[in-house]
């Protein structure tokens, strides 16, 4: 204590507050809080030279949608308004053979999806949006009435068997340069 | 001058500021923890498209953006209007992909490699043509996550 006492000054403390304030300032500033967010897709590897043939799919098990340069939806050789996707994907997945030109089951069904070099970034965000929508909502309906709950809700186990009764399958093509944009 | 009384000494105690720079330092700890710097300057304006099915990005340090947009006001005059693609601090071609790609993946750990994920940050009005260009190379460069940045919100 008596060493305390005879010892070095106290240091002033008064403008540890300033400083502070300083450095709170430029990480305020520099700060951003936005998360960022996105929807997660997986590419197909390049193909290799001595690939074999892809294996057959039947023609009916394919939902075939098409963007074009305008931003216009074919559906299964249809146009199709966008807001209508989300249902006619959820109909041809949850076909169950129900219907002898849809999908057998939701395992086999595949979506392809093609658009147009000139379609819009936005368009093509929105029918990737509905798509995964509708998936989303059949795995959801699925979870519910086999678990009681969400399929955000489950655990890991749980969600690997609701993803394995709808798998997400959409295949995109190479696009195709019919509007002549460069 | 004795007309006017002394009132500073009859008023209320000055309330104690010992305890402001701890206060402070909390706040600063707070916004120290949640902050991230912001690494580029966009030359490119992006304004992300708007979805629903979001998720979040997860593990920044393993994630390289691209951007796709026009140029800013400010480049017009010399870059032109066209849609162009920005990789870190410049403009870049189609074919310098890879190498960015390359380039990040030397960055991290070996065994952080399968987990790295591509930001495209497109603008919704870039037409499909640049991006699937983009995403012909990343396939090339084996880049196969991707994530397509959006907003949340619907039309």
């Amino acid at each position: 204590m008596a060493i305390n006492r005879r010892g070095l000054p106290e240091i002033n403390a008064g403008s540890m507050a300033d400083i502070a304030f300083l450095l709170l300032i430029f990480f305020l500033v520099t700060t951003t809080m936005d998360q960022d967010t996105g929807i997660n897709r997986k590419l197909p590897p390049m193909p290799d030279s001595e690939q074999e043939t892809p294996p057959e799919i039947n023609a009916k098990n394919i939902y075939v949608v098409l963007i074009n340069s305008n931003n216009q939806l074919l559906v299964e050789g249809e146009m199709m308004q966008i807001s209508d996707l989300k249902a006619g994907a959820k109909q041809f997945i949850n076909n169950n053979g129900m219907n002898p030109r849809s999908s057998d089951n939701p395992e086999k069904a595949i979506i392809s999806l093609q658009n147009d070099r000139g379609t819009e970034y936005k368009t093509y965000i929105r029918v990737q949006n509905e798509l995964a929508a509708a998936y989303t909502e059949l795995r959801n309906d699925a979870s519910l009435g086999k678990f009681g709950e969400r399929y955000a809700d489950l655990d890991k186990i749980k969600q690997k068997e609701i993803r394995k009764m709808y798998p997400q399958k959409i295949s995109e093509a190479e696009p195709k340069n019919i509007g002549g944009n460069e | 001058m004795s007309k006017f009384r002394k009132n500073g000494k009859k008023g209320m105690p000055a309330i104690s500021t010992a305890s402001l720079p701890d206060i402070v330092f909390m706040l600063l700890f707070f916004f120290m923890v949640t902050t991230v710097m912001r690494e580029t300057t966009l030359f490119v304006k992006v304004q992300t498209p708007k979805a629903t099915e979001i998720k979040k990005l997860e593990k920044k340090s393993l994630v390289s953006y691209i951007y796709i947009g026009s140029p800013i006001k400010r480049l017009q005059a010399s870059y032109g209007s066209a849609a162009r693609i920005q990789l870190n601090d410049a403009f870049a071609t189609v074919e310098e992909i890879q190498e960015f790609i390359a380039t990040e993946q030397q960055a991290r750990d070996e065994k952080e490699i399968p987990y790295m994920t591509t930001s495209i940050k497109a603008d919704e009005t870039a037409k499909m043509g640049i991006i699937t260009d983009v995403k012909q190379e990343l396939r090339k460069a084996n880049a196969l996550k991707i994530n397509y940045s959006t907003r949340k919100g619907t039309y």
